[in-house]
């Protein structure tokens, strides 16, 4: 009997066809994702085209050590997300919970540095709306630079945050070991969504921060 | 104990209201999205009569021009958002794909369930900016009118639209993994039904298209609230990177509200010709196409915004382009029909009418396309008669076809076949008086969204509002027969129709469990007799 297979949802034949499915299921996701921010990018590049001092001057002003701090903090993570997956693939339930929690621990450091940043910004009057203040020649086109950063960075740190609620769910089947060799969807699922919010991160760094900090 | 134990019928399955809120059953959801989707195509309805009563002189006499904006938009929002994107695919869609690819249910049921609450939630969202103050910027939220100088309730109307944009994406995302995943054993993609393929093709568009219009959005409300300056021209920004977002998702979004409405007339031309389709492959692919295609036309709404003209060009050409795929529907259509024992039943009246009127909408639509006539006819009654034609002509013909087609399956229980004809008909005739006036007044030069006019396209006006009228009554009859049938009809059967395919061969109204066994698929779709077969 099909129906005493544990964890098979009343709609699927098989377990096999249920992964397939989440699994097709967050591809799908993340491709409205790419979508999403996909809208923004090009805004960001096209106006980085019409206004490149001024969206230069803005970039020379973010904090470089922060951002690549972040990107490294961001790869780290991916490698622990990759180590859960594995300990999920073998069943390791300490190795799952370890390293899950090493995930989230880099993800929230990423979180905590991007807060970082972003109070120096408001302290120094570079948050967008009626009391920003650029000095030099770019005071309207640096607050177009200034809204396209805290729009992709506070879109792409909501999605951190999401990440690491997932992350939690994840961690509270392995503390419970309801992850087993052939049974860890989940894992490997959740595992892709935290790889596609670093690679946006991979994106934003190099926009963001590097375009033009050589002069 | 009897041996063959016949399982409940999903009506039956659960009395209780909770039974039905916390549903996971993709045949009650649908159920829930049809009354919903009713209520809010009567509302839209409501200002659609407003603003013909308002038209019935030149002056303008029901009510003052502010109110008038917001009439108008509230119209074009609660239709489009409320009604048109989601009524055949969360309604129809939602209740015979998994039974025509011989699925249990949707492959994420919960997921399912929580789209209609995101849709619930959008729209009082919508509906409370409507009360309180209401919104005047029309559907098309253009900045920097949206941005910074109008003084109703933007913010308000765009958190509702943006919500309800996610169950869009969250019904297309399930739609295609159903598709790739759920297929029962031997139906191959070239054995789906066409109506399948118009839904997927649906859902790439919503998938795709719907997340740029959340990020267009975002960036309005953002705007707005903190003056970022991104679409103000006064500071750098430029508002014609609002409209390329804007109509990336929005004409796509035509496609979204038409696709389903082509699947449709396959399933009942065939079934009333009680023909083989002619040109299966033709018609799939040509779905694929008008979604592919539809994505690269975005900019034959901004012919006179200022974009380069050698743009423009590019647009017009690919805007020519897609009438090609329409025109392979069409065609396929008629040769199924031709030597087909055709018989007029209600989903077959509407099938024909929708033909007719798609066919007119999409001819105007190539004019439109041709720069030149679309800088004489931009934003007059041309336009929306031609959009009307496509969206009430096309759109909701295909949705009343496929409402009648499947009612029995779906209750169980036939409508009365002389009111759903007689509806038919009024619906037809109340439609083309309603709105083939307004391709005059619109090649006249009467511009849309005004709250008067000239006084010699009084009589045309009136003339449109009287046909509003029929088409009110149009729509009210199918409202009374079927609730009247839900009771009183007579009793379906599992097939009334000695249609194929996999939902017909489970019983009206089908079990919780769609199929008392898994079904097998052994044949083509829509093996009708052949027409040899028939004359012998």
């Amino acid at each position: 009997m099909t129906e005493s297979i544990a964890g098979l949802e009343h709609q699927f034949e098989t377990l096999e066809q249920q992964h397939e499915a989440g699994w097709l299921g967050m591809w799908a996701f993340l491709a409205t994702e790419i979508m999403f921010f996909g809208g923004m990018f090009t805004g960001y590049v096209i106006y980085r085209w019409a206004y490149f001092g001024a969206f230069a001057a803005g970039s020379k002003d973010l904090e470089i050590w922060a951002g690549t701090l972040n990107t490294l903090v961001l790869i780290c993570s991916s490698f622990t997300m990759v180590l859960a997956v594995h300990a999920a693939e073998t069943g390791e339930r300490r190795g799952q919970i370890g390293f899950l929690l090493a995930t989230m621990f880099l993800g929230t450091v990423f979180l905590g540095v991007k807060g970082y940043e972003w109070t120096t910004l408001f302290r120094d009057h570079h948050v967008p709306g009626i009391g920003f203040h650029f000095s030099g020649p770019y005071q309207n086109t640096a607050q177009i630079f200034f809204s396209f950063y805290f729009a992709l960075t506070g879109m792409h740190a909501l999605h951190m945050v999401v990440g690491v609620g997932l992350l939690t769910f994840l961690l509270v089947k392995a503390w419970r070991a309801e992850f087993t060799p052939a049974h860890h969807a989940a894992v490997d699922i959740i595992g892709l969504y935290w790889h596609f919010v670093d690679i946006v991160w991979i994106f934003l760094f190099p926009l963001l921060y590097l375009v033009d900090r050589h002069r | 104990m009897s041996m063959v134990q016949t399982a409940p019928s999903y009506l039956e399955d659960g009395h209780g209201l909770a039974s039905w809120l916390l549903t996971r059953d993709h045949k009650r959801i649908a159920l829930l999205y049809l009354v919903s989707i009713i209520g809010f195509f009567f509302l839209g309805a409501i200002f659609a009569g407003l603003i013909r009563v308002n038209l019935l002189s030149p002056q303008g006499d029901l009510v003052r021009p502010q109110t008038y904006n917001t009439f108008f938009t509230m119209h074009g929002l609660i239709m489009i958002f409320f009604f048109l994107i989601p009524s055949i695919p969360a309604v129809l869609g939602n209740f015979v794909l998994p039974l025509m690819i011989g699925a249990r249910d949707l492959a994420f049921p919960k997921i399912n369930l929580l789209s209609w609450y995101i849709f619930i939630v959008g729209g009082l969202f919508t509906i409370s900016a409507g009360l309180f103050g209401g919104v005047d910027t029309g559907w098309t939220f253009y900045t920097p009118f949206s941005s910074i100088y109008s003084n109703s309730n933007v913010v308000l109307t765009v958190i509702g639209i943006f919500i309800v944009g996610f169950s869009s994406i969250l019904t297309g995302l399930n739609f295609i993994i159903t598709t790739h995943t759920m297929r029962a054993s031997g139906m191959t993609w070239f054995r789906l039904p066409l109506f399948i393929w118009a839904l997927y093709a649906t859902s790439l568009i919503m998938v795709l298209g719907t997340p740029v219009l959340a990020t267009t959005l975002v960036l309005v409300a953002l705007e707005r609230v903190f003056h970022l300056g991104i679409f103000d021209p006064s500071r750098g920004g430029d508002p014609i990177y609002f409209q390329h977002l804007f109509w990336f998702y929005s004409h796509p979004a035509v496609y979204i509200m038409i696709l389903p409405s082509l699947g449709v007339m396959s399933e009942t031309i065939t079934c009333f010709a009680r023909r083989r389709i002619f040109g299966y492959n033709a018609i799939a692919f040509s779905s694929l196409g008008i979604a592919v295609i539809g994505f690269l036309v975005w900019g034959h709404h901004m012919f006179v915004s200022g974009q380069s003209v050698y743009v423009g060009m590019m647009f017009s050409l690919l805007s020519f382009l897609v009438a090609i795929p329409s025109a392979i529907k069409v065609f396929n259509w008629m040769a199924t029909l031709y030597g087909g024992t055709i018989a007029f039943d209600t989903p077959m009246l509407y099938s024909l009418g929708f033909i007719g009127l798609f066919t007119v909408g999409g001819l105007t639509g190539l004019y439109l396309a041709a720069m030149g006539v679309d800088i004489h006819v931009h934003d007059t009654y041309f336009v929306v008669a031609h959009f009307h034609y496509i969206m009430v002509g096309g759109a909701v013909m295909g949705f009343m076809a496929g409402l009648h087609y499947w009612w029995p399956k779906i209750t169980g229980r036939l409508y009365p076949e002389v009111w759903g004809r007689l509806a038919a008909i009024i619906t037809f005739l109340g439609f083309n008086l309603t709105f083939f006036p307004q391709f005059i007044l619109g090649y006249l030069g009467m511009p849309r969204r005004y709250h008067m006019y000239p006084p010699e396209f009084q009589a045309l006006n009136v003339l449109s509002s009287a046909g509003a009228s029929i088409l009110g009554i149009g729509y009210l009859l199918p409202v009374i027969y079927l609730l009247w049938s839900l009771r009183r009809g007579q009793v379906a059967g599992p097939n009334p129709w000695r249609a194929t395919g996999l939902e017909w061969q489970t019983p009206s109204p089908p079990p919780t469990a769609n199929f008392e066994a898994p079904p097998v698929v052994r044949e083509e779709p829509y093996s009708y007799p052949t027409w040899e077969a028939q004359i012998d």
